[in-house]
């Protein structure tokens, strides 16, 4: 096969330290340090995948985030990660990979088939072609699913940990080559917190593969190691490798993912530790030295495995000590390429030169060249790649000197390997995540970031379009000379001396023309992963997409996991083409996080599971446990649901509990209600704006249910407040509402009346509440409890009382949410379980029966009592509700609210209003949320009249029941609706919403 | 996400900690009866929601939970200050007139 192992000095693998791995089935030997990548073409492997909409045969293009085909899949079961590019998959003891593509499989693939006649698939291929029959399409998309995508994502837990990290620090430095080791070095110098992170495992960028240059007189590589001893002795300066800065957001906040175990085999991961870690950091300056990527030429098959750029190609040999092929034709239209030619055929390799400029590279690098004995085709191009599944040659043909034209046939190549150079691109992704523009270069053929970078952002080195390492070196010194002065600092240190080389100037071309018109010679390919060729952008601007946004959209030019990083200049360049625009003028598309793809583990961090969203649980949890409750989430609690008795259901449980309840005693862990303590001089006067019903008459030891609404008159929460004393409340909210309104209190207070005196404490943590509750109730109490008069005069119906209970000091209220005889008793949370446990105890005798949220809201539909949130939806008046007796309208201060409820649109008719139905049939449980209809032969569109709310069984009433907001609700009692749902329409009739004894007797008991 | 300084833990903290309370020196009629209707709409419906400098209201919900003034520019999200109400307040009225 054609790659193998060659020493080369200096390279990062280390050979004392073999490892074996698994590509596809089959067994490797490889070395430490290696990327999957290096490994596999170390072994001859070059077919690591087929293309996604061709099934074409593809190899490794790249050496790192550029890579565009060689995704594959990394380890099974938990442990499987989709879509990782070889080339940054460090290899360790023991890896195990695959191909991601191929159907059936990776050698003999249908779609490959179906890529010979690739010509029949323009872009829009599937819309065009799979738009008719409409019903057809399942069948085309099982199919076309099977065949597409690449990898599969983890179908198991992840097994792994993530964590976060915030940094607050003076300066950033993105990228760890000869620029940002520099503008670290100066910021580490000037006394500045800073921290540098390159996404590599190691430091130095391109140094790790160029190894010509000379710095301070030192190699590149050992003046590498002479920065990062320098930083490692600050103590200001904090390096990090491995760790890509993806995402560039707003007042300079970046977002980077660090590696940390990702490298290690799955045996020797230490559990204790994350696998990788999100770093969130806040910098005052941002030094962007990001580097640039070379991009391969666009010529005919140019996707043959054995296709490479040349600083893939380069950087095999002199890092990972592989050549790539034994007889190697290396394509350019620039001068950069000529190292790798020249360091390629200094191991032996046979190496071909064709450059596209007639005059070829400055004459000391031909002389070179040449002294290697490496043959040069000056004013050459490749017209196109033979060979299937490997590069077995390569057609020539000689290039006008001008324009993009062919002028004659050029020889036919017989090699194993093509290496193509298109020139740089800047690494300007970061720069532009939030709205920086890029700007076009047409010396340096790119588009680069401009030289005085913006607010707090710095840009140095060959993101500013400087390729030469002398230039580059000389400008990161100035701009960060500058940027320390601004910051009252000197830099201390001459710039780092390089010598400057004669460069000749690159040839502005993109696509190497094969005298064909597009579309009519070889399929030249400019994005890999998408299959996107030259011919297809040229059809995207003959069908008049114009922008290059469009043009993207309508051919996935520069989408997946690569996001374009080789094929965007190349595109743009074939559109500005097409166009007849200059590439200026065609701009580029937006570059959006991420730069690299981020694992959701490493994103969500530690807020997976329970600390996701926090789990709340009431002090009587265990007892709940014990008593086998099944339970529900609201809000953020977990509240027993139902308590089911060996054999029950859902329904005989409720069923049973309510029937307890209503004829002896149940009891419920009412601890979850929002509880705030409102406590001041002003609280009562505070109360009476915030709620709609009046509250200066409420007595110390009396209890009131109070409606709160917002601004637009609108019901926002319920509950029942008891006075204390004259300056002190013990405020309930809704469950799930506590927090809002805890909120609401205090905005409220401090924007609007800061001058009324009072304080809320949030206490619903404090209490736990016991809600004992039936005909029974009071019996219970009375033996728990011998220091409150339980007499039905001397403690009534919305009473509040201060006693001991079961030997604690407590609150006892007497409020209903059931219709119910019924007292709350609140402890102290940390006694909790213990009063349930003397309450269930004392009602022994009484069939005391637990009862969980499903039976609160029956027994209190029974009696027509709302749920805000259920019953109401934020467009719900307290006059929609029934509810006027809440509302004060005659309280002096005009309370929250009220002023809305005279506007026109919430006083007149036709609102929805809160009824009660009865399905005609008291075995047909209406379905919630269905919608109610006034004709059992309405029609699409019908006229909608409102939606049932609430809905239930009634074991009390032996029948169903309903609530529900119907249009002019209040005047219909009697009608017959239609409610519809599931495809049936069920008549029922309009009723009262107080189901169960109207008067109130039983409450009052 | 925005680094906001509570005025009154007079600390620059992230935004994780505050909620946004929308925007600020919205004056409430004094006698809301007086008001027609479209008066009172406009109190509870119109907001501003300028391009460009804004007075917001956030409140410092993960600290001392004071509700405080914040001039922020909606376009760069530059944060040109933050206040105690009172002390925004000032500024406010003055660069309304
Ligand atoms: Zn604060």
């Amino acid at each position: 096969m054609s790659g193998y192992r060659i020493h080369r000095p200096g390279e990062r693998i280390n050979r004392q330290k073999p490892v074996s791995f698994q590509f596809d089935n089959v067994q490797y030997k490889a070395f430490s340090g290696d990327t999957l990548a290096s490994a596999l073409l170390a072994n001859g492997v070059r077919l690591i995948g087929r293309s996604f909409k061709y099934g074409r045969p593809r190899g490794i293009v790249g050496f790192g985030a550029e890579e565009p085909n060689a995704l594959i899949q990394l380890e099974t079961g938990a442990h499987t990660v989709p879509d990782l590019k070889a080339t940054q998959v460090e290899l360790y003891q023991g890896l195990l990979a695959g191909s991601t593509t191929g159907y059936p499989s990776l050698d003999f693939d249908l779609k490959g088939l179906l890529g010979k006649f690739g010509r029949f698939m323009p872009p829009g291929f599937y819309y065009k072609t799979f738009m008719e029959p409409v019903k057809a399409w399942p069948v085309y998309e099982k199919y076309i699913r099977k065949a597409a995508g690449y990898g599969h994502a983890p179908v198991l837990p992840d097994p792994e940990s993530y964590d976060h990290l915030h940094h607050h620090i003076d300066v950033l430095v993105v990228g760890g080559g000869a620029a940002g080791l520099w503008a670290a070095t100066l910021a580490g110098r000037a006394g500045l917190k800073t921290l540098l992170v390159d996404e590599q495992a190691e430091m130095g960028g391109w140094l790790l593969t160029e190894r010509r240059s000379r710095i301070d007189g030192l190699s590149g590589m050992d003046w590498v190691s002479q920065r990062l001893a320098e930083l490692a002795s600050l103590p200001n300066v904090s390096v990090l490798p491995r760790t890509t800065a993806f995402a560039l957001h707003d007042l300079n906040l970046v977002q980077a993912v660090e590696l940390l175990q990702d490298h290690l085999p799955l045996t020797e991961r230490n559990a204790a530790l994350p696998r990788q870690r999100l770093h969130k950091i806040r910098a005052h300056q941002v030094i962007l030295a990001s580097g640039a990527i070379e991009r391969p030429l666009v010529f005919g098959y140019n996707d043959v495995p054995g296709v490479m750029t040349a600083a893939a190609g380069h950087s095999y040999l002199n890092r990972y000590g592989v050549a790539v092929g034994r007889e190697v034709l290396v394509q350019t239209q620039n001068d950069a390429a000529y190292e790798a030619a020249l360091d390629l055929a200094q191991c032996g390799v046979k190496v071909m030169l064709a450059d596209a400029r007639q005059g070829g590279a400055a004459a000391w690098r031909q002389q070179a060249l040449k002294s290697a004995g490496v043959e040069l085709l000056l004013g050459h191009g490749i017209a196109k790649v033979l060979g299937d599944k490997s590069v077995s040659g390569a057609q020539l043909v000689k290039l006008d000197g001008r324009n993009n034209q062919v002028v004659g046939s050029g020889p036919r190549l017989s090699v194993d390997t093509v290496l193509s150079s298109g020139g740089l691109t800047s690494t300007v992704h970061l720069f532009c995540h939030n709205g920086g523009r890029p700007v076009w270069n047409q010396q340096q053929l790119s588009f680069v970031c401009p030289d005085e970078g913006r607010d707090n952002i710095a840009c140095v080195g060959a993101i500013t379009g400087r390729w030469e390492l002398s230039e580059a070196l000389g400008q990161t010194h100035a701009a960060v000379a500058a940027l320390l002065l601004g910051h009252g600092r000197g830099s201390s240190g001459n710039a780092p001396s390089v010598a400057s080389e004669e460069v000749a100037a690159p040839r502005a071309i993109f696509r190497l023309p094969d005298g064909k018109p597009e579309g009519h010679g070889a399929k030249a390919f400019v994005d890999y992963q998408n299959d996107v060729a030259a011919a297809d952008i040229h059809t995207a601007i003959r069908e008049n997409y114009r922008s290059i946004e469009h043009v993207k959209r309508y051919t996935a030019l520069g989408f997946g996991t690569d996001q374009g990083k080789l094929s965007n200049i190349n595109g743009f360049a074939i559109a500005a083409e097409a166009l007849g625009k200059p590439i200026a003028e065609v701009g580029t598309t937006t570059y959006r996080p991420s730069y690299t793809p981020v694992t959701f583990g490493a994103l969500a961090g530690p807020h997976v599971g329970e600390t996701f969203d926090v789990r709340r649980y009431t002090a009587m949890h265990a007892s709940h446990d014990a008593r086998k409750a099944e339970y529900e989430v609201v809000g953020q609690w977990l509240r027993p649901w139902y308590f089911p008795k060996p054999g029950e259901d859902l329904h005989a449980a409720v069923n049973r509990e309510c029937l307890a309840t209503r004829n002896s005693v149940g009891v419920m862990d009412a601890s979850t209600l929002g509880k705030i303590d409102v406590k001041g001089p002003d609280a009562r006067e505070f109360l009476n704006r915030i709620y709609s019903n009046a509250w200066s008459k409420l007595d110390p030891g009396k209890c009131r249910y109070g409606l709160m609404l917002d601004e637009n008159g609108m019901v926002m929460d319920d509950g029942v407040t008891a006075c204390l004393a004259d300056d002190h409340f013990h405020m309930t909210t809704t469950t799930g509402g506590a927090a809002r309104v805890y909120s609401w209190l205090e905005r409220w207070h401090q924007t609007e009346w800061p001058e009324l005196k009072v304080r809320f404490t949030t206490t619903t943590d404090h209490w736990a509440t016991v809600a004992v509750v039936g005909p029974d109730s009071r019996q219970v109490l009375q033996k728990l409890c011998t220091d409150i008069d339980f007499d039905k005069d001397a403690f009534k119906f919305m009473d509040g009382r201060s006693g001991t209970v079961a030997g604690l000091p407590a609150r006892v209220f007497r409020i209903s949410f059931s219709g119910e005889l019924a007292y709350e008793i609140n402890v102290d949370a940390n006694y909790g379980r213990y009063m349930w446990e003397e309450v269930m105890k004392a009602g022994a005798a009484f069939n005391i029966t637990p009862y969980g949220t499903e039976t609160m809201h029956v027994l209190r539909a029974e009696k027509g009592f709302i749920i805000v949130g259920q019953d109401t939806d934020g467009s719900m008046s307290p006059n929609d509700l029934a509810m006027s007796w809440a509302v004060g309208m005659k309280k002096p201060f005009s309370f929250l609210g009220k002023r809305s409820l005279l506007r026109s649109h919430t006083a007149g008719d036709g609102r929805k209003q809160l009824v009660g139905l009865l399905p005609l049939d008291p075995k047909v449980v209406l379905a919630e949320g269905a919608q109610i209809l006034s004709n059992t032969d309405d029609t699409v569109p019908a006229a909608m009249q409102g939606h049932v709310t609430s809905s239930y069984h009634s074991a009390f009433l032996g029948r169903s029941i309903a609530m529900a907001v119907l249009k002019d609700g209040s005047k219909r009692e009697g009608d017959t609706v239609f409610v519809w749902a599931h495809g049936k329409s069920v008549p029922a009739q309009v009723v009262s919403s107080v189901f169960v004894d109207k008067e109130g007797v039983r409450q009052h008991a | 996400m925005l680094v906001i300084t509570c005025p009154y833990c007079q600390e620059a903290r992230e935004e994780e900690e505050f909620s946004y309370a929308g925007e600020a020196y919205i004056a409430r009629p004094a006698v809301p009866e007086e008001a027609d209707d479209a008066t009172w709409g406009d109190y509870v419906f119109h907001r501003k929601n300028p391009r460009g400098w804004h007075w917001e209201q956030w409140q410092h919900v993960a600290g001392c939970r004071k509700v405080f003034a914040v001039k922020r520019h909606t376009v760069t999200y530059e944060i040109a200050g933050s206040w105690t109400l009172a002390d925004g307040k000032a500024l406010y009225l003055k660069e309304q007139a």
